[in-house]
């Protein structure tokens, strides 16, 4: 099969999954929107996207999207550093032209990871899975805002997800216009054109998130937040 | 204005593929800032082998930026640190007095090591001959305007064919990827009309064989058409990666 047995086609993997995966998170940051501006609506959101047939189809969707990507990552970046040799330069001096990020997306990758794992205990465990196994806790699973203000009210939680969210920045700046080259988009012209597009897609998304995370620690740590809701 | 310096150079010594290699140290006084940088390593070997000393290998052969063959990975760039030149071109003026320059070979899994800056860069030819050509009869040479191309792909055409094969790509690659060559290789041919007959089947073949090598993953650094003497675009490996992705979804 020539989506893994080929450089590119494994690389057409990853860009695809990576599609995928931008807009997921782009989706993803849409909702939060809604927990800021309609609060009420939010809990509709997770009531829809709660233990019903669609949203647990979409779920396993995303988690095959997530495995797919992370274990082609790993498998890519252990087959290039097997192409490198075994002695390694001793003076490496990175051209101008490159950027960091592109050189370090398996690192962001795993702080991403990380991240993910925290925000996956925090929301999805107490959501999502205690649906599907049928353990409610204090909060009602589908009572988003809750599980929002509970997560928010520690301090360490928005330094968490703002590294997670920095390192998103830069790992979809590179791999926003990486995704439309692995797929062959052959152009002078547009290539310098989807490198700006990736850009300020990757920083409203990320402003957006860091914002949304900001104003919910503010509102988690006001005294009467969760009685107002 | 012409001066001379004097260099420290911090050399990579390897005997050979399979022993292991380490840094030596030489200093080469009274260098012209005028001669080229294969010049200062032919007055160090001079030097060496009049001190009856084993001479460090290097590969060099036209040193006028045509033939490809050069190559040292000069101070953590592949032919040293100005852009767009072979390390025959480059010359002792870029440097100063007293300054220490780290000369390694090119690393790459697919390169190995022939003997100290001296690497096996067949892997290249491998590729080429897997499709890297044009294989049917042509005839005699046709009238110029019979087939009629437009400048601007002559021009993209003729820029891919720059390519030397030097392997600076491979290289200046954190991992070891070959598809700025093989892309440039396979992009002179698919842009023009006598390219086509086997436009398929030669991505295929090449891409299969570069694979086989044991080059690494693409993954859009860039560092490669940064490096490459011949200022070989970016956007040929996106044209490889459609080539490639087309033909295989046509099977």
């Amino acid at each position: 099969m020539w989506l893994t047995s080929s450089s590119l086609g494994r690389k057409l993997v990853m860009a695809i999954t990576g599609a995928c995966l931008v807009l997921f998170v782009t989706f993803h940051c849409l909702m939060n929107g809604v927990a800021i501006f309609w609060p009420l609506a939010y809990n509709d959101i997770c009531a829809f996207l709660g233990a019903n047939w669609y949203a647990l189809i979409a779920s396993a969707g995303l988690a095959a999207l997530f495995i797919i990507h992370i274990i082609y990552a790993v498998w890519l970046t252990l087959q290039n550093r097997k192409a490198r040799g075994n002695d390694r330069y001793a003076v490496v001096s990175k051209p101008k032209q490159v950027e960091w990020a592109s050189q370090n997306m398996l690192v962001l990758g795993i702080v991403i990871l990380a991240f993910l794992i925290v925000h996956m205990i925090q929301f999805w465990a107490k959501m999502q899975l205690a649906e599907i196994i049928g353990a409610h806790g204090e909060i009602d699973p589908q009572n988003g805002l809750a599980f929002i203000m509970k997560a928010f009210s520690c301090w360490c939680t928005p330094v968490v997800y703002i590294i997670g969210f920095v390192a998103l920045w830069f790992h979809m700046t590179h791999g926003f216009w990486s995704m439309f080259q692995s797929t062959g988009w052959d152009n002078d012209t547009w290539l310098p054109r989807l490198k700006c597009i990736g850009f300020w897609w990757a920083t409203i998304v990320v402003v957006f998130f860091i914002a949304q995370a900001i104003v919910f620690t503010v509102r988690a740590h006001q005294c009467c937040a969760i009685a107002c809701y | 204005m012409e001066t001379t310096i004097s260099v420290n150079l911090k050399i990579w010594r390897q005997r050979g593929p399979k022993e292991k290699g380490s840094f030596a140290n030489y200093t080469v006084k009274n260098v012209s800032t005028g001669s080229s940088f294969l010049e200062m390593l032919d007055m160090l070997n001079q030097q060496l082998v009049e001190k009856g000393e084993e001479p460090v290998v290097f590969d060099s052969d036209c040193r006028e930026g045509i033939c490809g063959m050069c190559s040292l990975y000069i101070n953590g760039h592949p032919h040293g640190p100005v852009q767009g030149i072979t390390t025959c071109q480059l010359h002792m003026r870029k440097f100063h007095d007293g300054d220490t320059i780290t000369i390694e070979p090119w690393r790459s899994a697919a390169f190995p090591v022939v003997r100290d800056l001296m690497v096996d860069r067949n892997a290249f030819d491998k590729i080429q001959q897997a499709g890297g050509y044009v294989s049917f009869n042509c005839g005699g040479a046709p009238d110029a305007n019979a087939t009629p191309i437009s400048k601007e792909v002559a021009d993209v055409a003729m820029d891919s064919a720059t390519c030397i094969g030097c392997g600076a790509c491979v290289a200046a690659c954190k991992n070891g990827s070959a598809m700025l060559f093989v892309s440039a290789k396979v992009s002179q041919f698919a842009l023009l009309p006598q390219g086509q007959v086997e436009r398929a089947r030669r991505a295929k073949a090449m891409v299969k064989k570069m694979d086989e090598l044991g080059f690494g993953n693409c993954t859009n650094t860039g560092a490669c058409a940064a490096e490459c003497p011949k200022s070989i675009p970016l956007s040929n490996i996106a044209r490889l990666n459609r080539e490639y992705l087309k033909a295989k979804i046509k099977d």
